[in-house]
């Protein structure tokens, strides 16, 4: 199935509770990275259709809650 | 809604990390019936490593409440807290508890875990130890008037209290009763070299140094040790490990070995019962090998998968590559894997500097990998060991990142 532009989701990190602990690199390194300073890289923030469980699950398994999904 | 959601009354005995991801997937997985959380604490759900780093460091860090109250009304939870559960009857499928009985169709329990104490020393003013909101809340009023604190026991909680008083610039002794600091967690090397982090701080690291006794004396308290020596200390700090949660749970039936015995689907053996977080022992497929974990990670997943299977019927298996990090001195130290090995290798870095990357080798296998200060390495060598990765895959990855 073809996804139209309107059925991205963004993803949103707050800084403020991120702590690098890096379990959303671990579930979908297609979108996040810990750099070398312990910093996450949002390596893209667009997500679509067939990746949005991916990207939830990241989501879910962040230990600060510094990750949202948004339409 | 999942196929066989159904209703009927979920219980989850356990209201820390597990036991809110329990009742969170439950709902999520479309799960209508009623669901009871019950924990012995009288506060909401808390997040527990702040315990001992930013709470302990800062007296205006807040309190780590994971949700508000509206949180678990539009779960539609029905949340007991300040209520100990005391027995399973899991062919009646009962819980007692301090108020009363509750009949479950389904059950997850997530006690969790128990800080040990010194035989003896419980309840001696000014010893603390560290598990709960409450013991950090004390802990911390308690580190605003002192000067000198001795920390009983190098493990992961020790240290961090450690370097989080030495950040408020407080002068403190470690005794540690073991040669070697962490060497269950870590093995025997490398165990030396995250503890060498101690020294580096300022902190006086003393092992294979126990507690003979601790005296309350004219200035403080007084620690006697092993080894003959003394210390004196306006606080005790008492890390000396913690214990499954389960004498509840003796005479229940369900088996009991150094936590609650489960399969790979964390079904605790009893019709609709599964096990969570710090209790469950379970067998985790990844690595052909029965484990307890007492990781933040665990927690988090195995309360959503054991709510999953219980409410679901499904039968889906847990398997990890386990994951904990603690953050010393401003250095984050991250275990991906496991540390039983027969060679480790220091790949990156240098322990000499405290900040190094090791390599865990379990027969042809890339078994673990230890990151200190090295934060950008960990989830890659633990996708890697997910993978099930050769040795030299490791020692490649590492090359390529030099």
């Amino acid at each position: 199935m073809k996804l139209s532009e309107d059925q991205l989701m963004k993803i949103e990190l707050d800084r403020t509770k991120c702590t690098g602990i890096g379990m959303c690199e671990s579930v979908a390194p297609d979108f996040f990275e810990i750099d070398d300073d312990g910093e996450l890289v949002v390596l893209r923030d667009a997500v679509d259709g067939a990746e949005v469980a991916d990207v939830e699950a990241a989501v879910l398994a962040c230990p600060t809650a510094a990750l949202r999904l948004r339409p | 809604m999942s196929s066989g959601s159904s209703g009927g009354r979920l219980v989850v005995v356990g209201a820390s990390l597990a036991g809110l991801r329990a009742v969170e997937a439950a709902r999520r997985d479309g799960f209508t019936g009623e669901i009871v959380l019950v924990g012995d604490e009288p506060h909401l759900p808390y997040d527990r490593p702040p315990l001992s780093k930013a709470f302990l460091e800062d007296d205006s860090a807040p309190e780590p409440t994971y949700q508000p109250p509206s949180h678990f009304a539009d779960l539609d939870v029905d949340l007991r807290l300040g209520t100990r559960a005391t027995a399973l009857d899991p062919v009646a499928r009962l819980v007692a508890t301090a108020g009363g009985e509750i009949r479950y169709d389904q059950l997850v329990i997530a006690t969790g875990s128990t800080a040990r104490t010194l035989p003896g020393l419980e309840g001696l003013p000014g010893v603390h130890v560290l598990r709960t909101l409450d013991d950090a809340r004390g802990l911390r009023q308690a580190l605003d008037l002192a000067g000198r604190v001795v920390v009983v026991g190098a493990g992961f909680i020790g240290s961090e209290v450690a370097s989080s008083a030495r950040k408020r610039g407080l002068s403190v002794t470690v005794l540690e009763a073991a040669q070697v600091p962490l060497e269950r967690a870590l093995g025997p090397e490398m165990g030396g070299a995250v503890s060498a982090l101690h020294a580096a701080n300022g902190t006086d690291l003393r092992c294979g140094v126990g507690v003979q006794g601790i005296h309350q004396g004219s200035t403080g308290l007084r620690v006697e040790a092993t080894d003959g020596s003394s210390f004196d200390a306006d606080l005790v700090v008492v890390g000396v490990g913690a214990d499954p949660a389960t004498e509840w749970l003796e005479g229940s039936g369900l088996e009991l070995k150094d936590g609650i015995v489960c399969d790979a689907t964390l079904s605790a053996g009893f019709p609709g019962v599964y096990a969570a977080g710090d209790v469950a022992r379970w067998f985790n497929r990844d690595f052909d090998v029965e484990m307890r974990l007492e990781h933040w990670t665990s927690a988090a997943e195995q309360g959503a998968i054991a709510a999953r299977n219980a409410v679901t019927g499904a039968c889906g298996e847990y398997r990890t590559v386990p994951y904990f990090w603690s953050d010393w001195y401003d250095r984050r130290i991250q275990f991906v894997g496991v540390p039983t090995a027969d060679h480790v290798t220091v790949v990156t870095g240098d322990p000499a500097e405290g900040r190094f990357v090791a390599l865990f080798r379990s027969g042809s296998r890339l078994a673990g990998a230890l990151c200190v200060g090295y934060p950008a390495h960990t989830m890659k060598y633990r996708r890697l060991i997910g993978a099930a990765a050769s040795w030299e895959d490791g020692l490649a990855f590492a090359d390529s990142r030099r």
